[in-house]
């Protein structure tokens, strides 16, 4: 398992891991001393520290020994969002994948997802696992407004938006299942690490 | 009491010193852009540093305060009238009830704070009242004929009755480490020899600047990583993006470098058409 440690500015360092979310859950298992925040993304981990407590190179030193834990034992209950799949790019990531837009349905809903880490905003979370035959790019222009409960994939992610924004993601369908509420602790449905499984729904 | 909004400004929000801890679930730190001035605005009326206040961008802001509170005004330099009588930056100020304050338009700097006695008590998210304006987190900006009711969450009465601080600097050198992805340009130093000019499409997420491109060594496509503030994301374009107050807690362009935390609040106060350097 190879780590590598980049620089993040005065208070953070940058860890690239074949493993974020083990790395991670190994981390959280033991805390170094100093350590204030851990933030997963792709392939990196943020690990932000105080720099009252601990510097980059004697954390460095620490975090260069930790290796990786099953974070699959940790993780929470699987999480099932109901989906109707009437999503407008339907069509288009069919004749893309050279699927039937029966086939990405069924592909879509019988992958088993993981959520791998949250950003772009509040709640949405980066749902890896998807299979491969329905990698796509995001499409070249963005839409204005993409609706809450949006299902949607792009590259090697599934997820499902948060909330109205802006975005560029392939719509597949939508879902009622809120996954972001303010009001709810947590308020994100799906954390990282959360297994995550898509159903159909007629 | 309340705090009548009569105009708003350019662009005001309520901010506090933000959300820190929950960049896991997709939510940024937020809160005041440049804090220090934002927690002198809350020491000069008594508050916990974190108390809720106004951050007005560029100034214009008019308010009507319901009953006899302390108010204090920071940040850049802006012109300050309560009943027709001129008011200094800096310094508590009485308002009865009644009274209106007005900003005018800030001469230098681009923020200012305005605290009032007992903080801005509008309900928290997350933990805090800052308005995330990526996150759409908190209260929405403000809006004329808004009541924004004022809390009782004072400490002692206030022991400084003026704050002596320095000028902004004109061209300010903001120092920076190496960021992550330093490696992916053909010449990383070449950051540090520009002059760099702020575009006015520049907000509390992210300071825009226009200055000779960055030429990037490698091409493939960056995984989304997680961000600090004070990032110095480079898009395609070649122009870095500084990452502020409301900056996205992950990002899919290389990070060149990383300003320090430390000079943040500098940055927060420049505006479209001033220059900067950086500095190692």
């Amino acid at each position: 398992m190879t780590v590598r440690l980049l620089p993040c500015g005065r208070r953070a360092v940058l860890v690239e891991s074949d493993d974020v979310l083990g790395y991670q859950a190994a981390l959280a298992q033991a805390p170094p001393d100093g350590v204030v925040e851990l933030v997963p993304a792709a392939r990196t981990l943020l690990v932000r520290f105080d720099p009252a407590v601990t510097s980059s190179d004697r954390l460095g030193a620490l975090l260069r020994q930790v290796s990786p834990v099953d974070s699959q034992v940790a993780s929470a209950a699987e999480v099932v969002i109901p989906v109707v799949y009437d999503g407008e790019d339907l069509a288009e990531v069919a004749s893309e994948t050279g699927l039937s837009v029966e086939e990405v349905v069924a592909r879509h809903s019988a992958g088993s997802y993981v959520s791998a880490f949250c950003g772009f905003a509040p709640g949405f979370a980066y749902l890896g696992g998807s299979d491969p035959a329905l990698h796509v790019s995001r499409r070249s222009s963005p839409r204005t407004r993409i609706p809450a409960g949006s299902v949607a994939i792009a590259g090697e992610y599934s997820a499902v938006y948060p909330s109205a924004s802006p975005g560029g993601w392939r719509l597949l369908g939508r879902t009622e299942t809120p996954v972001w509420d303010v009001e709810r602790d947590p308020p994100n449905l799906l954390p990282p690490g959360t297994r995550v499984r898509f159903r159909e729904l007629p | 009491m309340k705090l009548e909004i009569l105009r708003p400004g350019f662009a005001t929000t309520v901010q506090d010193l933000g959300r820190p801890g929950h960049a896991a679930l997709g939510v940024g730190r937020s809160g005041a852009d440049d804090r220090g001035s934002f927690r002198l605005a809350n020491r000069l009326v008594g508050n916990p540093a974190g108390a809720a206040a106004l951050e007005v961008t560029l100034g214009g802001l008019v308010l009507r305060a319901s009953a006899l509170t302390t108010v204090a005004v920071t940040g850049a330099d802006c012109p300050l009238v309560v009943g027709g009588r001129a008011f200094g930056l800096n310094s508590p100020i009485t308002l009865h009830a009644g009274s209106e304050l007005s900003l005018g338009l800030a001469s230098a700097g681009l923020r200012c704070y305005v605290a009032v006695r007992g903080g801005i008590d509008v309900p928290p998210v997350l933990g805090s009242r800052a308005t995330d304006t990526l996150g759409k987190l908190g209260p929405p900006p403000l809006a004329a004929g808004m009541l924004l009711p004022v809390g009782e969450d004072a400490l002692g009465f206030p022991a400084v009755d003026l704050a002596p601080r320095a000028a902004l600097p004109a061209s300010p050198v903001l120092r920076v480490t190496p960021g992550p992805r330093r490696d992916w340009f053909t010449d990383p130093a070449r950051l540090l020899s520009t002059v760099y000019t702020v575009s006015p499409d520049s907000d509390r997420v992210g300071i825009r600047l226009t200055g000779p491109p960055l030429e990037r060594a490698r091409h493939d496509e960056l995984p989304s990583e997680p961000c600090v503030p004070g990032s110095l994301q480079v898009p395609p374009s070649g122009r870095p993006i500084l990452f502020h107050a409301d900056h996205p807690t992950t990002g899919g362009y290389p990070v060149i470098a990383v300003v320090d935390e430390d000079d943040l609040d500098v940055a927060a106060q420049l505006r479209p058409g001033q220059t900067l350097r950086f500095q190692a």
